[in-house]
């Protein structure tokens, strides 16, 4: 029998942030993007303790098997980072664009969220047909744009994995 | 202001209601008001299903670059020795086909003896101990197991309601084999008398659900003149290629 989640609680922050969490490129690395948006709750207001995680493929579509993403090395892109949003509910991540598949898989947890909730966020000009058509990021001159809204209007599509044999 | 006895009363209407509904549900709901910050916070509609795919059936992996081997003893990071219950914990972290998850990071974090948080939000009028900060990391071996040293943390006092204390609990972070087996959970100690009070515990609606979150003090971890030991085993759910039924066999 599977373990159940609990929160994060409010208190994540000294257990999971670190340097570097969320540059998975440092900054003016060539084809670096910005991946950012906010969290909000079911009244339309900023979520500041959310922990979003990223996972990607890299700019040639590789799965990345390669360790340091807690202690980045300055080279390695590792394909995994995460970003704790801040005061007005957003998170930001330095990366790069993903070849294919053509989203980040995100996990997002936060206080008040008892499990996490998993989505993807898929590049502009990638979108997906059918009940994920609303999963694209915009393009904004700051980067490329996801907000995850938690509840209510806007309610972002969560996934639900199922498990197939291959 | 909303008492415990009003919170418990909650908690109890949805306890007989699950109860009497002849279902089992082996995770925790998302919607479960008496833990009032998840009122604003749960999706109100059902998350949509989708194979896993491409990146979805691996995980970041993390090694000895990541990972110092004396980030698991949380007793040494600063100068002098922390005050409280030295305790060790330990455990395997399998997928529900009982396959060990190897070589991947674990992280805790955690309040000291008297359940403050190095966290500057943290009000709890408890002393902070200079020699301990809560947090730990380690790499499962090759069997899955983990084992972290630490001090027992205190309960702490919280603002779900008046007179809210959270049972005291060890943060776990979790990665399986695949990205969508991450799990982010609480460890609890035995025989708490919070527990029932509890609306994060209790959110959790299946009694045997909840208890597998519970440790379980162990006479074989305890050392001699050294430290007491408890044993706690996590089940991530099965990785993307295993079939549904064997989970159920
Ligand atoms: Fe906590």
């Amino acid at each position: 029998m599977t373990t159940p989640g609990q929160t994060v609680g409010p208190f994540f922050a000294f257990g999971l942030e670190y340097d570097g969490d969320s540059a998975l490129v440092p900054p003016g690395t060539p084809g670096a993007v910005r991946l950012f948006g906010r969290v909000l709750d079911g009244d339309g207001d900023p979520v500041p303790d959310a922990l979003v995680e990223l996972w990607q493929a890299d700019a040639e579509g590789r799965v990345v098997q390669e360790p340091g993403s807690l202690r980045r090395d300055g080279h390695t892109f590792t394909g995994w980072g995460r970003a704790a949003t801040d005061r007005t509910g957003t998170y930001s991540f330095t990366t790069l664009a993903p070849a294919d598949p053509p989203y980040f898989a995100l996990c997002l947890f936060a206080r008040g969220l008892l499990d996490r909730l998993f989505t993807r966020a898929y590049l502009p000009g990638h979108q997906p047909e059918g009940p994920l058509s609303s999963l694209v990021a915009t393009e904004d001159p700051h980067g490329y744009r996801f907000d995850i809204v938690l509840q209510g209007d806007g309610e972002t599509v969560f996934l639900d994995h199922r498990r197939t044999q291959d | 202001m909303t008492t415990q006895a009003d919170i418990s009363a909650e908690i109890a209407a949805i306890s007989e209601q699950y109860a009497a509904s002849g279902t089992t549900e082996n995770g925790v709901r998302l919607d479960y008001p008496p833990y009032r910050s998840s009122l604003l916070r749960h999706p109100t509609k059902s998350p949509v299903q989708v194979d896993p795919e491409g990146i979805e059936r691996w995980s970041p992996v993390f090694g000895e670059r990541d990972v110092g081997p004396l980030e698991s003893d949380l007793t040494i990071q600063r100068s002098g020795e922390p005050l409280g219950e030295r305790i060790k914990v330990t455990g395997r972290v399998t997928d529900s086909d009982g396959r060990p998850v190897r070589r991947q990071l674990v992280e805790i974090w955690q309040a000291n003896a008297g359940g403050r948080y190095v966290h500057q939000r943290d009000q709890h009028p408890a002393p902070l101990d200079p020699n301990f900060i809560g947090m730990g990391r380690c790499l499962t071996d090759d069997d899955g197991s983990y084992v972290f040293t630490t001090i027992k943390p205190g309960p702490y006092p919280w603002r779900n309601h008046h007179n809210a204390w959270r049972p005291a609990h060890i943060h776990f972070s979790l990665f399986g084999t695949d990205f969508t087996q991450r799990l982010v959970t609480q460890m609890y100690f035995p025989g708490d008398p919070l527990f029932a009070l509890d609306p994060i515990y209790q959110s959790i609606v299946d009694p045997k659900a909840r208890e597998r979150l519970v440790a379980t003090y162990d006479h074989d971890v305890t050392e001699a003149e050294w430290c007491t030991g408890y044993r706690w085993d996590i089940v991530l759910s099965g990785a993307a290629g295993t079939p549904l039924e064997e989970e159920h066999a």
